[in-house]
């Protein structure tokens, strides 16, 4: 267990996560010919969220807000302390249905919509970060993050190039971006803008921002992992995604359900499934 | 925080293995009386209650014979959970005949009822058996002596737990829901003498397959728990009950023919009618007969294409769907398929096994998203874990294995739970459907909240099915990457119609009253011991692994599968962190004060304290929403019967390999 790079997640990720935040907003205002909120514009408005009223429509749901938050700092700390790869997965999944219940708990349809889509955005991402997992394990022959990351072998992606494609392809949707922007988006031109978050406001919203910085670092962290040993690389590789990412944001309209969850599986089937095919009868 | 992940190679799958024999724990001494005692208990049971016509004195009877099976039970497990196998020599000869016996009333039961209600097509199949069997024990009947007719080892240890702790609990609870049962259907002949005989029988059947080293018992055995199935599916009566009772009827018979068949071929071939035998033969030679067999227990375990029976069996009162179709019936299906195991290992027989399981895994768990019915949706998440277990099983590793008893074993106590909720559920707010059980968080909050802790059993971490999914992916990834395909699809899909129901239970659109009170104790306290049970089994998923499950996998392969340590660790964490959660709940009223409760947003203007809002030009509008059951994609019209011709292709393959 990695114990350095675990208390570095747990105390800078948000940080890291905000600034991306910040950068995106700016590239996104620049995009469409405008010139943007500050960096830190992000930090500004999470601490204005906390200065303000809690407005709830159920006194309980800001708990599985709070569980939300905890169970993905957890899944970061295990993925970040070089833990076993699938229970990062496990973990992810979990944090992950406390906020659509958390929007179940919000009891408006708008709400209900947002955890439906959401739903289908978890249902059409799961089989690719499956078939990543796989990946990884047969071209590392370990599940153990802090082992794949430090033994010399020959980059991963050497061996998982269908798998980094399929991944990035729902890396869209975990990173909520358009055109899988399905349960809450940050344009305004959506038929439902915020969707899952509608009923949250305030602090419990302030948790919810901090809570997908916390994500976005694991996710950048995920994708660095195709170039372990080359972590460094990694990162680099991962940022300059994040910023192709943010291109696709703009340029996409959001796609229906069907196309998202159907298009995925079949990435899925056909990047990743054949990629671990390939590994299988060649490797 | 002490394991040095993957520095030594034994821990670079996240599931160890250890290489060792074990020691010869076999003790002397003879511990048949208590294999004989769970076999008898129950029939004996079941002669009283027949003859039972006051409640009370049933209910005195009921729970006394649940208390002592279930004391009876860990008596057993107390005694013999170090002994890897021990078999038992029985004075056969008159038993055979009695069994025998047995089975010709049966043939006249079957028979008799197939005429009354003119299903002609399970006549040939009563009376092919009945010939078979007969023929085949007056010529070879004095053969058959001498062998070792009863066993026991850790596998059948852990199916007794099941059927006397789980099985009697059910009966427990259907002492009460049988009452509110006949209240409410005043139509239905009240035939609970009949009932209780045939739930006693059937827990005497199940402990008899699980102890029965003979084949001829177990087929006998087996044979009984489908009359019994039949019985109980048909109990109301109505034409939907009566035609479903005989499909499952007709489907289990041609499963019970062919695993007469396969005893029959493997006698006149080998000369072997033992399980003991069987297990050690050079499995190329077996490959008929095991297919024979297998074929019965992927009827019996309801798997693709016979999955339809079990569809049908949910008109049943639950607590049987709970019992038969969930628990411990269904599960001597797969129960048969993971002894067979070790010959399926690297074998064509087994990759189709493994196959039929792997794509009924995917696909009900697909049609799954669909249902509306809650007991529908069980049904299809049991046909599909079933089938997990059946792809395990098929691989036949000891990987595999261990996951096929793990998932054998949180299934059993975690679904067991979900049904005997909803039965509760139903019986409260008269309806079975998902879309009535908004806000029972509130208005029904224990059952909510047992069912809530039953379904995250079924697909979240740290809960014990997601332990086995873990440990199936992993079996997978070792010895065929290529059939992660279909668990990882199917894993999807699950997620989503749990996760669905889940918000169902939890969101609450209006102000409801607690209705929960009238519940009589005889349900309430299955209902807590099997949550009990349920987060029982994952803290203890440790401790039951290392002393039961692995040594069994030991015991046959030589080495096993575990977890190790580091993630043992973190799943206890994981574990404190959702015990948290529902006094996080609790305390949110005291602790997070500064809330303000405001209406929803209902995109126009909220008529206080009602569930109407007024639109953009004036009008009322009332607020409803509902969840996505996208039928148009994943319905039952479009799915299910695709699924059946291509798994039927799939057995079809399987059974031209049995003829070669």
């Amino acid at each position: 267990m990695d114990t350095l790079t675990l208390i570095l997640y747990v105390a800078f990720a948000p940080l890291l996560g905000g600034l991306l935040a910040g950068v995106d907003r700016r590239i996104t205002a620049r995009m469409q010919g405008r010139f943007g909120p500050p960096i830190l514009q992000p930090f500004y408005d999470v601490v204005k969220l906390f200065n303000k009223e809690n407005l709830v429509v159920r006194r309980s749901q800001t708990v599985y807000i709070i569980f939300f938050l905890a169970f993905m700092v957890f899944t970061g700390g295990i993925f970040y302390a070089g833990e076993d790869l699938l229970l990062v997965i496990f973990s992810l999944m979990l944090a992950n249905t406390f906020l659509v219940l958390a929007a179940y708990k919000g009891s408006s349809p708008y709400s209900a919509i947002g955890a439906e889509r959401e739903l289908l955005q978890i249902m059409a991402y799961e089989p690719m970060v499956l078939f990543y997992v796989v990946g990884i394990y047969m071209a590392s022959k370990t599940f153990y993050i802090e082992t794949i990351a430090t033994t010399q072998h020959p980059m991963l992606i050497r061996f998982l190039p269908g798998i980094f494609l399929g991944f990035l392809y729902v890396l869209t949707i975990k990173l909520r971006k358009s055109p899988f922007d399905l349960s809450t988006s940050h344009h305004g031109h959506q038929e439902i803008v915020k969707g899952i978050t509608t009923e949250f406001t305030g602090p419990s919203l302030g948790l919810i921002e901090i809570t997908h910085w916390y994500e976005n670092v694991l996710l950048l962290g995920m994708v660095s992992l195709f170039f372990a040993p080359n972590l460094w690389m990694g990162a680099g590789v991962a940022l300059a995604i994040y910023l192709l990412e943010i291109f696709i944001d703009n340029a996409c309209a959001r796609a229906r359900w069907q196309f998202t969850v159907f298009s995925s599986w079949v990435v899925a089937a056909v990047l990743g499934f054949g990629n671990i095919l390939a590994l299988t009868l060649f490797g | 925080m002490t394991v040095p992940a993957g520095n030594t190679p034994a821990l670079a799958t996240g599931m160890d293995r250890w290489h060792f024999i074990h020691p010869a724990t076999d003790r002397e001494g003879n511990k048949l009386e208590s294999i004989l005692f769970l076999i008898l208990c129950p029939l004996i049971a079941a002669l009283a209650l027949s003859l039972i016509r006051r409640n009370s004195i049933r209910r005195l009877v009921v729970n006394i014979s649940a208390a002592v099976l279930i004391t009876a039970s860990l008596w057993l497990l107390r005694n013999h959970y170090a002994v890897s196998i021990q078999l038992y020599q029985v004075d056969t000869g008159w038993i055979r005949l009695w069994m025998q016996f047995i089975e010709l009333g049966i043939t006249g039961y079957l028979i008799t009822m197939s005429v009354r209600y003119k299903k002609w097509s399970i006549i040939p199949l009563v009376l092919a058996q009945a010939g078979i069997s007969l023929w085949f024990e007056v010529t070879q009947g004095h053969h058959l002596e001498g062998g070792s007719a009863l066993f026991i080892d850790r596998l059948s240890l852990i199916m007794a737990m099941i059927i006397g702790i789980i099985g009697s609990l059910i009966a427990v609870y259907s002492l009460g829901y049988m009452e509110g049962y006949h209240a409410q259907k005043k139509n239905v002949a009240d035939r609970r003498r009949s009932f209780f005989f045939v739930i006693f029988v059937f827990l005497s059947a199940m402990f008899g397959i699980v102890f029965s080293n003979d084949l001829l018992w177990f087929y006998f055995f087996w044979e009984i728990t489908t009359v019994c199935s039949f019985f109980l599916i048909a109990y109301h009566g109505k034409q939907e009950a009566v035609d479903n009772a005989f499909l499952a009827l007709g489907l289990n018979l041609i499963g019970g023919l062919a695993m007469l068949l396969g005893i029959v071929i493997l006698f006149l071939r080998q000369g072997i009618f033992e399980w003991d035998q069987l297990l050690i033969q050079n499995k190329l030679l077996m490959m008929t007969p095991v297919i024979l067999l297998s074929i019965a227990g992927i009827v019996k375990s309801a798997q693709l294409p016979f999955s339809s029976w079990l569809l049908g069996a949910m008109v049943a009162p639950t607590p049987v769907s709970a019992l038969l179709h969930s628990s411990t019936m269904v599960k001597a299906g797969v129960y048969l398929l993971v002894k067979l195991a070790p010959l399926f290992t690297g074998t064509y027989a087994g990759l189709l096994v493994a196959l039929i399981g792997g794509f009924t895994f995917v696909m009900t768990s697909i049609i799954a998203i669909s249902q509306r019915d809650s007991k529908k949706v069980l049904a299809y998440s049991t046909i599909a874990n079933l089938g997990l277990v059946v792809m395990c099983a098929g691989i036949g590793t000891y990987e595999s294995v261990w996951a096929a008893v793990l998932l054998i074993l949180f299934h059993a106590t975690a679904k067991c739970l979900l049904f005997l909720c909803v039965g509760s559920i139903a019986h409260t707010i008269d309806s079975r459907d998902i879309e009535d059980m908004e806000g029972l968080i509130m208005a029904m909050p224990k059952t909510a909240g047992l069912m809530l802790s039953g379904i995250a059993g079924m697909f979240l971490a740290p809960f014990g099915m997601l332990i086995s999914k873990w440990a199936v992916l992993v079996a997978l990834i070792d010895a065929n990457p290529i059939l992660s395909f279909l668990l990882i699809y199917g894993s999807a899909a699950t997620l989503f119609f749990w996760v669905k129901w889940m918000g169902k239970l939890v969101s609450v659109n209006r102000r409801r009253e607690n209705i929960e009170d009238g519940i009589d104790w005889t349900i309430w306290t299955p209902l807590f011991v099997m949550g009990f049970l349920t987060i029982a089994v994952c803290l203890f998923f440790p401790y039951v692994s290392h002393r039961m499950i692995e040594p069994y996998v030991i015991s046959i392969y030589g080495m096993t599968a575990t977890m190790s340590m580091g993630n043992i660790i973190i799943m206890i964490i994981m574990m404190g962190l959702v015990f948290i959660f529902p006094f996080g709940l609790l305390g949110s009223r005291v602790v997070l004060k500064t809330q303000k409760p405001v209406g929803p947003y209902l995109g126009g203007a909220n008529i206080p304290g009602s569930r109407t809002f007024l639109g953009s030009d004036g009008t009322v509008h009332e607020v409803s929403f509902q969840n996505y059951y996208l039928e148009k994609y994943f319905g039952e019209q479009l799915l299910l019967y695709p699924s059946i011709f291509i798994a039927l292709g799939l057995l079809i393959v399987l059974m031209i390999g049995a003829g070669i």
